[in-house]
């Protein structure tokens, strides 16, 4: 290496880092990858993932995925677990902010950009938003097969039957299909797709969606995509149709009946509360009913 | 009423300052400068630098000094950085044949020209703790020096020495590595694609992590995989790296690093029509890493199973095995992020388990009361 | 193609104690089995480096018929199998195979998606140790389904009962169908392979060693329940076995193979009735002394 990059006694002032990052050459090869992913919907595209200053499996497929779409106009929120205030989110959010420079937001509404683990937000997206996914494992047939040469000849012929005998074993065994998350979906009719670890619960919301959907995972080095309005299907049987989660008690904090819950253990005699998992959403709604009492009062 | 927990950026904050508190330790001890990691943690700052694929002492002594001496975490830091650093294109392939050799050591031949070096090797030491070591202000002890009595300087045997394997590949006995003139792959670059070529075999080798490839080189010698190897030649020393810019078109010298070189001696009993030979399997690392060096050319040699026609059994023949999951900083991240909440899954999770539960006690209830039913 | 072998066996290169099988000759002089063969293997060879795996063996297999490739181990007999059922690529020579559509096609030349759809749906492979072909950590219902929802059939409820279906079929309880093979004895363990190779209907079926592995009165069943099944199901199968007991009870047409070459062929009890080769002399007296 030349001398004038190494970090030397007299030279450790903070490098200056390009917008977003990654250098442009580095974008370039993601947007050429993330063009290829949206043009076969679900299908993996390989792309020559970057070693980035976050560890792998922390999100560092999104933030190139995100880093490479960028623009100076984009107003960014990231979420993990449906949160904005989780640590993981908080840390890729202050990333961007140092490193782009952009306005971050934790409002669906608001944002352009939506970096996620784990949750599509309960906001319902609308077209000219991006949402990208963090994916820790994007084979959904590694389950059954883990070897890459053969799931990738899998894709390839559309050789899906044992993802049913997955389905099939499952309601054998427990009467139903045994999945929660990271359920597995077909997508445009022809590629086979993990949805990343969202709930089943958030399965419906990618379908027909508005918005593009982005996927990264960056230890696999893998980008996939669902453009907006494409079709999103849960695989299951024509007797055993798919089905999402359903709770029995409301939020505890904005009385929500229709939203993903988290449970949480509020006491040592483990007295179980149910809130809802994506933050803003739940803020958002208690505002605005308290705001209604607070008209109906004055 | 539960109020979700806000203050995500001030743990954060607060977690940072914590950290620079434990790395700093007990004030009263002097702070250790990366000047001496650089040269007295010396091994560790030659790991750091082979799995962080950058030669760069300094660099890798304060990534040393920032991550506490995890060694790990040390590549991690010094990859994240390498990989904002520019590119001016890549070096000419080194010359290992002149290298300036400071060890060398052969297990096949009894004597080579240029003969056996053993140079700086903890091999003969006999590992017994020095208390010696254990104050400050100790010269190294020198040949022959007792107690009270000036012993030798050491020397240090410095040459160019041929290889040993080029005695077999003259007599035809070890088919000739060439260059087939095509830019080697880079992984750092493009994303690995099965099955990979030899390039980005040795290349994920050179970068991955020690411990791992120790493993599986032990396990080829223990059955799983066996490849029969000779160490045909060991050899550190100093090349020289040479750069070909485009506007000049002639090799410029721009340096000269330390590098580990292994290279195995292989049995290969010939069929698919080839006379029966020896084979070869190849390691490098960066500084003096020899244990590494070893691995690598035993886990290079198993690798070669498949072209070889030979029966692919152990794990370390297995390419996909081995290069997906010998990269440290991959599994040591993919491995810690289970520490990331997960509480949306596993809340998906406990509602599933908890309706199977109650399909099996309902199913149960059934079952007995049809059983008490019948007679 | 070498003049012989349109019909029936090709003369072996010696051509000691070879004799033609008793297959018509073409009438017009035309190949008959361009209209109704099934497969046509035409001088397949496979060398190892040096060494000989199997040279110019040529066959015709007709729908219906069981062809019982039998020899000592070492013969060639495992190789042969493996090329004509193109799960490895011969050094010279052609397998051509009649799809279910009529085309013929170059088994070799298939591209992948084809061939493997070949595979899950109008073949089947019975290997001798029942693990290489089961799905040990499915049960045996998802084992039997498997090729339906492979072929794109999405009723739970339907691909139930060819499971329970299936299980009658090869004699084993339907309330073992959640069960995991490993679960089964190793008789169960090959019926089940047989019975999810044939839930597809297929219209060939290689099998390699069945009963290799089982002992006699296992194999007495499960010989019995293979003869049924290929015949209620009009079964063309190529069959590798080095016992000659499994050849005469379930071909019609036998080869004998020895280092790679096939030494006799012909009408099973024929060549095990009047064996002319001296090889073939050999196997038969073995048994029977056995």
């Amino acid at each position: 290496m030349p001398a004038e990059n190494s970090i030397s006694e007299n030279q450790r002032e903070t490098p200056v880092y390009n917008f977003a990052y990654l250098d442009e050459q580095t974008k370039r090869m993601l947007r050429r990858a993330i063009l290829k992913a949206v043009a076969v919907p679900g299908c993996q595209v390989p792309f020559g993932g970057r070693e980035m200053p976050m560890p792998y499996g922390w999100g560092t497929g999104g933030i190139q995925v995100s880093a490479a779409i960028m623009g100076k106009n984009d107003v960014l929120k990231v979420i993990d677990q449906g949160s904005d205030d989780t640590t993981n989110a908080v840390s890729i959010r202050s990333f961007f902010k140092r490193v782009a420079g952009i306005p971050v937001t934790t409002s669906t509404r608001e944002a352009t950009i939506i970096q996620t683990r784990h949750r599509i937000p309960e906001h319902p997206l609308r077209e000219g938003q991006i949402i990208v996914y963090q994916v820790p494992v994007p084979e959904p047939l590694r389950w059954m097969e883990p070897s890459e040469k053969e799931t990738r000849t899998m894709h390839a012929l559309e050789e899906y039957g044992v993802m049913h005998v997955k389905l099939y074993e499952d309601i054998a065994r427990h009467g139903e299909i045994a999945a929660s998350y990271d359920y597995p979906v077909m997508v445009g009719g022809r590629y086979v797709m993990s949805p990343s670890p969202l709930p089943k619960f958030d399965n419906p919301r990618m379908h027909q969606s508005p918005a593009l959907q982005l996927f990264g995972a960056g230890r696999e080095k893998r980008v996939y995509a669902v453009p907006p309005y494409t079709d999103v299907r849960s695989l299951d049987f024509e007797d055993h149709p798919f089905s999402v989660q359903r709770w029995d008690k409301p939020c505890e904090i904005c009385g929500s009946t229709d939203t993903y819950l988290d449970e949480i253990i509020a006491d040592d005699k483990g007295t179980r509360l149910y809130v809802c998992s994506d933050t803003d959403h739940c803020a958002a709604r208690l505002a605005s009913k308290e705001n209604r009492q607070g008209g109906s009062d004055g | 009423m539960y109020v979700a927990v806000k203050g995500g950026e001030k743990a954060i904050a607060n977690a940072h300052a914590l950290l620079a508190e434990k790395r700093r330790g007990d004030l009263s001890v002097p702070e250790v400068e990366t000047a001496q990691i650089r040269e007295q943690l010396s091994l560790a700052v030659d790991r750091v630098m082979s799995e962080g694929s950058l030669y760069d002492r300094d660099t890798a002594a304060l990534a040393i000094k920032q991550a506490r001496g995890d060694l790990v975490e040390a590549v991690f830091l010094v990859r994240a950085y390498r990989t904002t650093l520019p590119r001016f294109g890549s070096a000419d392939p080194l010359d290992t044949e002149n290298m300036r050799v400071r060890r060398r050591v052969s297990a096949t031949y009894k004597d080579v020209p240029g003969g056996q070096m053993l140079g700086p090797t903890f091999d003969y030491t006999h590992r017994l703790l020095d208390p010696a070591l254990a104050g400050s202000g100790n010269a190294p002890r020198r040949p022959g020096e007792e107690a009270g009595e000036a012993g030798e300087t050491p020397v240090e045997a410095v040459g160019l020495c041929p290889k040993v394997l080029s005695f077999l590949e003259k007599e035809g006995l070890l088919p000739e590595e060439s260059d087939k003139g095509e830019a080697p792959g880079d992984l750092t670059r493009q994303p690995l694609q099965l099955p990979a070529d030899r390039d980005i075999r040795l290349q994920s080798l050179a970068r991955g992590d020690e411990g791992m490839l120790l493993a599986l080189a032990y396990s080829t010698q223990r059955g799983f995989g066996s490849t029969h190897p000779f160490a045909g030649e060991i050899r550190m020393g100093e090349v020289e790296v040479a750069f070909t810019p485009e506007e000049l078109g002639f090799p410029v010298i721009v340096g000269e690093i330390t590098v580990t070189e292994c290279e195995t001696v292989n049995k290969f009993t010939g069929g698919g029509g080839v006379p029966a030979a020896f084979t070869r399997g190849y390691g490098l690392t960066f500084g003096e890493g020899e244990r590494k060096a070893m691995s690598m050319a035993l886990v290079d040699r198993s690798l070669r199973s498949e072209e070889l026609g030979e029966a692919v059994k152990g794990p370390a023949q297995d390419q996909e095995f081995v290069l997906y999951h010998s990269d440290n900083v991959e599994a040591s991240g993919f491995v810690q992020h289970l520490k990331l909440p997960h509480y949306v899954d596993f809340q998906a999770e406990l509602e599933l388990v908890r309706s199977l539960r109650r399909a099996h006690a309902a199913n149960a209830a059934r079952d007995s009361i049809s059983r008490r039913a019948s007679p | 193609m070498a003049e012989p072998a349109a019909i029936g066996f090709s003369v072996p290169p010696a051509g000691r104690g070879m004799r033609d099988a008793k297959a018509p000759p073409p009438a017009d002089g035309s190949e008959p089995f361009l209209d109704c063969g099934l497969l046509h293997v035409e001088g397949v060879t496979k060398y190892y480096g040096g060494r000989v795996g199997c040279e110019d063996v040529s066959f015709d297999l007709w729908p219906g018929e069981v062809l019982a490739v039998v020899g000592e181990s070492g013969s060639g007999k495992s190789t042969l199998l493996n090329l004509v059922s193109g799960r490895m690529a011969p050094t010279s020579g052609r397998v051509r195979y009649r799809e279910s559509s009529g085309a013929l096609c170059d088994v070799h030349k298939l591209p992948e998606a084809s061939r493997r759809r070949l595979l899950r749906t109008e073949w089947g492979y019975v290997h001798q140790n029942p693990r290489d072909g089961l799905r040990m950590r499915v049960s045996a219902g998802g084992n039997i389904g498997e090729r339906l929802m492979a072929c794109g059939n999405r009723h739970y409820g339907n691909i139930r009962k060819a499971g329970v279906s299936w299980l009658g079929k090869v004699e084993i309880d339907a309330d073992r169908i959640d069960d995991m093979p490993v679960s089964y004895s190793g008789g169960m363990q090959q019926r089940l392979q047989i019975a999810r190779n044939l839930v597809s209907a297929p219209r060939l079926v290689f099998m390699d060693e069945p009963t290799g592995g089982l002992d006699v009165s296992v194999q007495a069943r499960l010989l019995d329940l293979i003869r049924t099944l290929v015949r209620e199901m009009g079964l063309s199968v190529v069959l590798v076995t080095h016992d000659l007991a499994v050849a005469r009870l379930l071909a019609h047409r036998l080869m004998v193979m020895r280092r790679g070459v096939v030494v006799e062929a012909g009408l099973a009890d024929q060549v095990l009735d009047d064996p002319r080769h001296e090889y073939t002399q050999l196997l038969v007296s073995s048994v029977l002394q056995g």
